[in-house]
């Protein structure tokens, strides 16, 4: 036990560390030069060298790399002397566009992430297992066809379409919700509430509609096990046969993708924020896209990969809680 | 007049379609005394399973069961769903092929072994329960009972897997118990362990017990009479010795003869026709 935790720590390390790699890679040594960037129009072959030591961009690749592993870990400074800047562990640089740290950026705007997150799974989660719980026990008839035909449409339709039209219909035409405008919790939690309702139904839909079609075939697969005879063989009323030797094993297999997909949406849900006008991790990643903001963009991704490395070794720890054949081994 | 366990005539089975009734079991007649042991024989495909199944009442969906089953002087057949949950694993108890998938794997084996006691009485603690499975546990001689009882079905040999389900069957005395195929999917030596173990637990308890098997040496060791099959089709049924050594239909004599013995001159197996070749 203490084993296998052990290796899946290490394993995450080693992954981390080539996502750091990577993306390092794609996003210092391959994109065009920073300092050009930063000058501006009256620029002089002096002022940006002096712009390329303060970055440390004129050291040679791996010397950057290392710098930057240690700004993760141990904080660095940029610059030398009275002028330098020091910059905290973990250190993520400095935006070009708004000479804003990136940490605090990512910090100032995680919580509405994962505000944006943690409400549409609850949404997905209910729906899809419910609406795949009833397809599966309807399954054939009319319940189980409408709902196969609400999954169908809910997958095809674009996270934008269903954005926009859902804010037109909601906000202009039938003015159940206030024009989305940001507010605490603290301040208004009624005006908090309508603000993230949109935001959790779309990114809910799309997910619903494939928890519920994984839920659907996971049960009607459960039900045709073997040990599902024996219950029955063992004169347990349907509803016991159901609840105990169908449902845990067939929901068992939701817990790992759910892991996944909210981990990869606690990295930011770019389209919904941008939409909406959410001021999350989604919506910094674009905007950064769009100016080439490359410290931005690289705290963004290693954002991201980092949640979901840690987001699957979550899974991979509760497995053991809940599987007692990746808990216990064979003692046979 | 002997007691009667177990009275089955024109029992059918059908899995109807476009193009006709599509029956795996035809117009079966057999009968089981009390506490005595009967053997269904027959290759795959025989029918066998069907036959079991409806007894039980767990066919598949699409199956069609006509005829009649009666058991201890009530018929199973007209009996509404709810009733007939009362008779599976309280009075009827069945035993299945591969012990391994038809246990739960997220359940401990005493979880599984008290279940259909609990369901079946009322009022049954979480203690008591776990006794019932530890005495269950040593009856089918698994040792160290009181330990393995949290243990989980993966942490268990074959043979030992098939013990569990055995003890499952014994917590509510069941007067008929059903195996189908129990030896199959084990070794030869454990085979024999889990033979004796069914013919001491029907001695001890009384226990009807019907065996189903395409494997005649294990019939030969534990029943008293036989039921031959052969797609669907009633054979042959008889006292198990007449069978074995004066077997009057032609296709049980061409399956008393592919079973290899010792004695034999070394040469081909002899195997059986297919359907299509026989007729």
């Amino acid at each position: 036990m203490i084993r296998f935790v052990a290796n899946r720590v290490l394993g995450m390390l080693i992954v981390l560390f080539l996502v750091c790699l990577f993306t390092f890679v794609i996003f210092f040594a391959l994109s065009p030069d920073p300092a050009v960037q930063i000058c501006g129009k009256n620029c002089t072959p002096e002022a940006i060298d002096q712009i390329r030591a303060n970055l440390g961009v004129d050291q040679p690749f791996w010397t950057q790399f290392g710098t930057f592993l240690s700004g993760l870990f141990a904080g660095r400074a940029y610059g030398t002397g009275p002028n330098a800047i020091d910059c905290a562990a973990p250190c993520l640089g400095y935006s070009f566009q708004s000479s804003q740290a990136v940490t605090d950026m990512i910090v100032q705007r995680l919580p509405v992430s994962a505000t944006v997150a943690i409400g549409a799974a609850v949404l997905w989660l209910l729906a899809g297992v419910a609406g795949g719980l009833l397809s599966a026990v309807r399954e054939g008839r009319f319940a189980d066809r409408f709902i196969a035909g609400l999954t169908l449409t809910g997958m095809s339709i674009p996270n934008y379409v269903l954005a926009l039209s859902l804010q037109f219909l909601l906000v202009v035409t039938l003015g159940w919700l206030p024009f989305p405008q940001a507010v605490p919790f603290s301040e208004d939690p009624l005006q908090w509430f309508q603000n993230f309702l949109m935001p959790w139904i779309v990114l809910a839909i799309g997910m619903a509609a494939v928890y519920t079609r994984l839920t659907r075939a996971n049960v009607i697969e459960t039900l045709q096990e073997n040990y599902v005879r024996t219950a029955r063989a063992k004169g347990l009323s349907p509803g016991l046969v159901w609840r105990r030797h169908a449902l845990r094993p067939a929901l068992t297999p939701i817990v790992t993708i759910f892991g996944m997909d909210f981990a990869g949406l606690l990295g930011g849900a770019l389209i919904t924020e941008t939409v909406f006008g959410l001021n999350g991790i989604g919506k910094m990643a674009a905007d950064s896209i769009t100016k080439n903001d490359q410290p931005v963009i690289m705290g963004v991704t290693l954002l991201a990969a980092f949640l979901v490395v840690v987001g699957n070794m979550v899974v991979d720890l509760l497995y053991t809680a809940i599987d007692p054949r990746v808990r216990v081994g064979s003692s046979a | 007049m002997t007691d009667t366990l177990l009275h089955v005539r024109g029992l059918t089975v059908g899995f109807p379609n476009a193009h006709g009734p599509n029956e795996v079991v035809k117009s079966l007649d057999f009968d089981l005394e009390r506490g005595g042991a009967l053997g269904i024989v027959g290759e795959s495909g025989s029918g066998k399973s069907m036959t079991s199944l409806a007894i039980m009442g767990l066919l598949p969906k699409g199956a069609k069961r006509t005829g009649s089953i009666e058991f201890d002087g009530a018929e199973l057949t007209d009996l509404p769903e709810r009733a007939m949950r009362s008779y599976r694993g309280d009075r009827i108890a069945m035993i299945f092929q591969d012990p391994l998938s038809s246990l739960n794997p997220y359940y401990t084996v005493g979880t599984q072994i008290a279940e259909a006691y609990r369901s079946h009485r009322s009022g049954v603690t979480r203690r008591q329960a776990r006794t019932i499975a530890i005495e269950a546990m040593e009856r089918v001689r698994i040792g160290d009972a009181a330990k393995r009882v949290d243990h989980y079905p993966h942490q268990f040999s074959g043979g030992m897997r098939q013990r569990v389900m055995i003890a499952m069957t014994l917590s509510m005395e069941p007067e008929l118990i059903i195996a189908d195929e129990p030896t199959t999917a084990l070794d030869v030596t454990v085979q024999a362990q889990i033979l004796d173990l069914l013919a001491e637990i029907r001695s001890d308890t009384g226990a009807g017990l019907i065996l189903i098997t395409h494997d005649l040496a294990v019939v030969s060791e534990v029943t008293d009479h036989l039921v031959v099959m052969r797609d669907g089709d009633l054979v042959e049924q008889g006292p198990a010795e007449r069978i074995f050594t004066d077997p009057q239909a032609p296709y049980t004599r061409m399956l008393l003869d592919a079973v290899p013995r010792i004695d034999d001159e070394i040469g081909l197996l002899r195997t059986l026709p297919t359907t299509e070749e026989a007729r």
